[in-house]
């Protein structure tokens, strides 16, 4: 639509309007807006894809909320993929609004993605590291070179100052772009594409589409670049040398589309390659009308109010003064965010870091979140998933049915990382429920049901990746960094290991080994050790690689052998219960821990008998803990049984309180650990135990039934009516023997008998000697398998 | 890094070019910063065009040159007095240029008081006008006493007053100091706030006031970890602008500072001369640096912090100590088990929960070290 009363073009030069700017700089972005609204061009030319133009309307939308980033995907590989993020304050975005706005024309101009995605994949193939695709790491910092050169030894601060700072310009709105072009003109001029040549297929690629756009609109024409590609656009070059660049480039199907992006990935380097640190603090110069510093320092001093710490107005207006003098100090033409955030240290937060990391969090990073209009095209993760369900043959219904998986085929292995995956992502499409019949590791049950809903959350979690498989180690490794308790990341990693995320397992392990490390709770360390061990077995099971699992399970192990002994003094009853039972798990869990880190990481279990040893004859450590560790150490065949014997004797003579003695017997023998039959089979024990309680006085006697009872009752009716009938029988005279003369039993072996049942042990254990010449020496092999 | 330049190290003889002024201060043990650094001040005065506050000597950006050292125009080159985050100075300098009392926090050893003496002496030229801060500073070491003789003799008056430091600051506008500000009981600090909010003393014996004039401000230093201290109040809080020194970045740079002062210690205190101990002294820096920071030098493990200090300056005494006992009853080689005893008393303060972040220690990063199997086995001797 042209208009008549449109200003005419100014003092721009020849051709079209160019407006170099820096990605995402605020500065850039007013600039661009200003001489927008100066020069009125009839078309806006954006450094971006083309692929992208059908979406650009969307911008206008009601609901399109930035930041949000373009999302180029090849369309049969999703996970390969580019972003270009946009932000409030990104000239780009600005151009884009404005064309929408006052109905210009609005197109990308950068090679198409379709080029750029299929040179990633080639790059993939090449050896040298410049054709990789992103940004080549030999390039050319222009900036850097240009703060050099002015004497600043921080490229960024130097653009703050030169471009960023400047208030909404009075003068020519134009007149800076011109000298930013001569700048970079210099630049070019010595350091040609700066190393990367793609850069020049890029440039070449755009100046046939200004040409194209000039053809259709006359000289009404702005472009908004990257200012290091303004001089290659000002370049003459002839259409033929051009098309020659853009030939036979590889190509792949691609898809676009809108996806809702945030503050904090903003900060991270991707698409535009200006990964930008402090995407608040940019948000604010770009959106503060006037007097930045001292808004700035208002809001920081709202956000520690809001968290209760004594900010004043004294406190900002000093803020504002310490601000603006060092500025002058260091001889800035405004306080940048350096300067702000040391006002904001030495005045608000009394020297302190602790508050200023939470500024720096809320304010300086921000919590930011982009939304995306529903009439977006559907995100890539939605079409992997679909994928995957085809492939899988597993159709979202919205009936429920239940679904058995065995792990040890192929594609139900691979339904079941699916299922495990999407839960990670918060698509409860499949809920785990409880098998019927086999309890075996290798069966799964699952309850599926496609919800409404379930189609939203894929959506949403479309931020964290292209792939369900990088999705969902994405939000892993996000989940793992903001979990708040240990078991939290112990859970994760078993998560990380049932739906196979080897990727996201490094960072979850550092998590783990960073809060196992801080935690100083030993219970939740000994909670978490049996989770651990548990999920390197997993790990076995399904081939996964588990050495730094295991590194992280030994340390572990290894704090809690520091850390029992301290803890486990002055609990009371309840708590040395529970404390009995972090005793088990562990040992349970050091069992197996030292068979599969024998090699690297020393004698754990030697370890862990001298820590058992310690709480075994320390006074101040509950009876029942006590008891529990002597029993374990037997069980090793660490301790004899006559060391045993008499610790046990210690415990249960008279100087002993009655209860403690109970709870020592109740640790020893107690619970369902088989300890009943270690009663009826030494018969020294039983009647050290015998002996105690005969002597127990009777008012004691009361008090220490109820302990006794719950001891014995947790028997099994066999084994309690054996001790019974041992007890009844007596103590037999000379009763150094043991394992001897139960009821129903001979005093010796039979020999004869025994010689009988060989032959079939032989069969059942496998042992390959022929039958006939197992006669020799039965006695011996017996011995050698009846263990 | 912050690095408190030692006087010693520096010997005025050789800095000074006023040989009037080498006579002086050749008996002194310790010259003030103002007489050793003359030269160098009077260099920055003489080139120093950009703007100065009322009454300062230096302009700000010169007094930051003046800590942080470089080379003039005429190619005077300034020490450095500080070796530490260049933004310490910066703030700190620009604090007092705004007109703002400075506090200067820090564990022991991190050269608060090295750098208020110093920012004192280039701005106002007189590092002498302090306060030193104990729990017995009473309110006239801040306000003002009296001459009792003259004051039974001729009666209340100007001339019977015994000025402060302050007070004399405040009518001359230069800069005072207040040492250890934390010690000084909490009423005694009281005393600061209108000083340093209404910038006035009133002396209501006489009727009259001190007005503090352009150029007065007000540096104090106080500890942070330290115990048993009278926190600040925060309206006094609120009059300051808080920089807190940090403790050293690099291994190098501390293992450097504690070799160096325990080697002036050991001459000091004659102990027999033990050779080159420069691994036991980096063991033990390497030690207190992870312990401090919670973290392990390779940056992979991370670890508990005692509730200890573990200053540089605790191991240097941890290093002295091992040094005698290498002397006296060792074999004259400083040795694993000569500082294992000395790290585990700075370590564990508190016997329940240090001992245990101590061992966690011990057997996670000890035992796992290469080459540290000799301390190793030194800490679990001591450690049983």
């Amino acid at each position: 639509m042209a208009s008549a009363d449109r200003p005419p073009g100014g003092a721009r030069g020849e051709g079209p309007l160019l407006l170099g700017v820096r990605h995402h700089g605020p500065g850039s972005a007013r600039a661009v807006r200003a001489a927008l609204e100066a020069a009125r061009p009839q078309a806006v030319l954006i450094e971006g894809p083309p692929e992208a133009d059908a979406l650009i309307p969307l911008v206008a939308d009601e609901e399109m909320r930035p930041p949000v980033a373009l999302l180029a995907h090849a369309v049969d590989e999703p996970g390969r993929s580019a972003f270009w993020p946009l932000a409030e304050f990104s000239p780009e975005w600005v151009a884009l609004r404005w064309a929408v706005e006052h109905g210009a024309a609005a197109t990308f101009i950068d090679l198409p993605a379709a080029h750029t995605l299929a040179w990633e994949k080639e790059g993939e193939g090449e050896q040298p590291p410049t054709t990789g695709g992103g940004a080549g790491p030999v390039r050319v910092d222009p900036l850097a070179v240009l703060a050099d050169a002015a004497g600043y030894d921080d490229p960024e601060r130097w653009w703050e100052d030169v471009v960023e700072h400047r208030g909404a310009g009075k003068g020519d709105a134009l007149a800076p772009f011109a000298v930013l072009e001569e700048a970079m003109a210099a630049l070019r001029e010595e350091y040609g594409s700066g190393g990367q040549e793609r850069d020049l297929v890029r440039e070449a690629h755009m100046r046939l589409r200004v040409r194209a756009a000039q053809r259709e609109f006359g000289r009404e024409v702005a472009v908004v670049c990257g200012a290091w590609h303004v001089p290659a656009l000002r370049r003459k070059s002839t259409v033929a040398a051009d098309r020659a660049l853009l030939k036979g480039l590889p190509k792949v199907k691609t898809d676009m589309t809108w996806v809702p992006w945030t503050h904090r990935r903003l900060s991270r380097a991707s698409g535009y390659g200006a990964g930008i640190d402090s995407p608040g603090w940019y948000g604010h110069l770009f959106e503060a009308p006037d007097r930045p510093v001292e808004r700035w320092l208002t809001k920081v001093a709202g956000l520690l109010r809001a968290e209760d710490r004594i900010v004043s107005s004294a406190h900002v207006i000093e803020a504002v003064r310490l601000a603006e003098t060092l500025a002058a100090l260091r001889g800035r033409p405004l306080p940048g965010l350096s300067e702000t955030t040391e006002a904001v240290r030495a005045v608000m937060c009394e020297g302190s870091d602790v508050p200023l990391a939470l500024v720096h969090d809320r304010l300086v990073v921000g919590d930011v979140l982009g939304e995306v209009p529903a009439s977006a095209p559907a995100v890539p993760l939605q079409r992997d998933l679909a994928r995957l369900q085809k492939r899988l043959r597993c159709r979202p219904e919205a009936v429920e049915r239940e679904l058995e998986l065995d792990l040890r085929k192929e594609t139900d292995a691979a339904r079941s990382k699916l299922l495990h995956r999407l839960r990670l992502l918060g698509v409860d499409w499949g809920r785990p429920a409880v098998s019927r019949g086999t309890t075996g590791t290798f069966r799964e049950t699952w309850r599926l049901c496609w919800e409404p809903e379930s189609a939203v959350r894929v959506a949403e979690a479309g931020v964290w990746g292209t792939t369900v498989l990088a999705a969902a180690s994405a939000k892993a490794e996000a989940d793992a960094v903001g979990a708040r308790a240990l078991a939290d990341v112990t859970r994760l990693a078993e998560q990380c290991l049932l739906a196979e995320l080897p990727d996201a397992l490094p960072m979850v392990m550092r998590v783990l080994a960073d809060r196992a490390a801080l935690d100083a709770d030993v219970g939740h360390l000994a909670q978490a050790l049996p989770a651990l061990v548990r999920s390197l077995r997993y790990g076995d099971v399904r081939g996964t690689d588990t050495g730094a699992l295991a590194g992280v399970a030994a340390g572990l192990a290894e704090r809690v052998f520091v850390g029992l002994p301290p803890a486990c003094a002055a609990l009371d009853a309840e708590a040395a219960e529970e404390m009995r039972g972090h005793l088990d798990a562990v040992h349970g869990a050091v069992a197996l821990l030292a068979e599969a880190t024998a090699a690297a990481h020393g004698d754990l279990r030697g370890r862990w008998r001298a820590v058992l040893r310690t709480l075994s004859s320390r006074d101040t450590v509950p009876g029942v803990v006590r008891g529990r560790a002597v029993r374990l150490l037997l069980d090793e065949g660490e301790l004899a049984q006559d060391e045993a014997a008499r610790l046990m004797g210690l415990v249960l003579s008279p100087g002993t309180a009655p209860a403690d003695a109970a709870a020592w017997i109740e640790g020893f023998v107690g619970g369902g650990s088989g300890g009943g039959m270690l009663l009826v089979h030494d018969e020294r024990l039983l009647g050290l135990v015998d002996a105690w309680l005969t002597g127990v006085p009777a008012e004691a006697f009361t008090d220490v039934l109820p302990l006794l009872r719950r001891t014995f009752s947790a028997y099994e009716s066999g084994v309690r009516r054996t001790l019974g009938e041992l007890v009844r029988r007596g103590p037999r005279d000379g009763a150094a023997a043991t394992g001897a003369g139960l009821p129903g039993f001979a005093p010796d072996l039979d020999a004869r008998r025994a010689d009988a049942a060989v032959p079939l042990l032989r069969l059942l254990l496998g042992l390959d000697e022929p039958a006939g010449s197992d006669a020799d020496d039965p006695a011996n092999d017996l011995v050698g398998v009846a263990p | 890094m912050p690095v408190s330049v030692d006087p010693l190290s520096v010997d005025p003889s050789t800095s000074l070019s006023a040989p009037a002024k080498e006579s002086g201060t050749s008996e002194v043990l310790r010259p003030h910063a103002e007489d050793a650094f003359a030269a160098e001040l009077t260099a920055l005065a003489a080139q120093d065009d950009r703007p100065r506050p009322a009454r300062w000597k230096l302009s700000p950006w010169a007094v930051a040159t003046y800590l942080l050292g470089g080379t003039l125009p005429d190619g005077t080159v300034i020490t450095p007095k500080y070796v530490g985050p260049r933004r310490i100075v910066e703030v700190a300098v620009t604090t007092l240029a705004t007109d703002r009392a400075l506090l200067l926090l820090g564990v022991p050893g991190t050269a608060k008081t090295w750098v208020s003496e110093h920012l004192a002496a280039a701005i106002s030229g007189d590092s002498t006008l302090l306060v030193q801060g104990t729990a017995g500073t009473p309110e006239e070491a801040i306000r003002y006493g009296w001459n009792y003789a003259r004051l039974l003799a001729h009666g209340p008056s100007r001339d019977a007053l015994v000025p402060s430091p302050v007070m004399r600051a405040m009518a001359e506008g230069m800069t005072a100091r207040v040492e250890e500000l934390t010690r000084i009981p909490a009423d005694v600090q009281d005393t600061l706030i209108t000083i340093l909010s209404e910038k006035t003393l009133p002396i209501p014996e006489l009727g009259q006031e001190v007005q503090a004039v352009r150029g007065f401000n007000l540096i104090a230093t106080a500890n942070d970890r330290d115990r048993g201290v009278n926190d600040l109040s925060s309206a006094l809080r609120r009059r300051f602008n808080t920089v807190v020194l940090p403790l050293p970045e690099s291994v190098e740079a501390e293992v450097d500072i504690v070799s160096r002062r325990v080697d002036q210690i050991g001459r000091a205190l004659d102990l027999p001369a033990v050779p080159d101990g420069i691994d036991e002294i980096r063991r033990v820096v390497t030690v207190f640096r992870e312990l401090r920071g919670g973290i392990t030098a390779d940056g992979r493990t991370k670890l508990k912090s005692p509730s200890g200090t573990l200053s540089t300056a605790e191991a240097i005494s941890v290093v002295t100590n091992g040094l005698a006992l290498a002397a006296h009853f060792g074999d004259g080689v400083l040795r694993a088990s000569d500082v294992a005893a000395g790290i585990l008393g700075a370590v564990v303060r508190d016997p329940a929960a240090d001992r245990v972040v101590w061992q966690e220690y011990v057997e996670a990063v000890v035992r796992e070290r290469d080459g540290w199997a000799d301390f190793y086995r030194a800490c679990r001797e001591v450690t049983a």
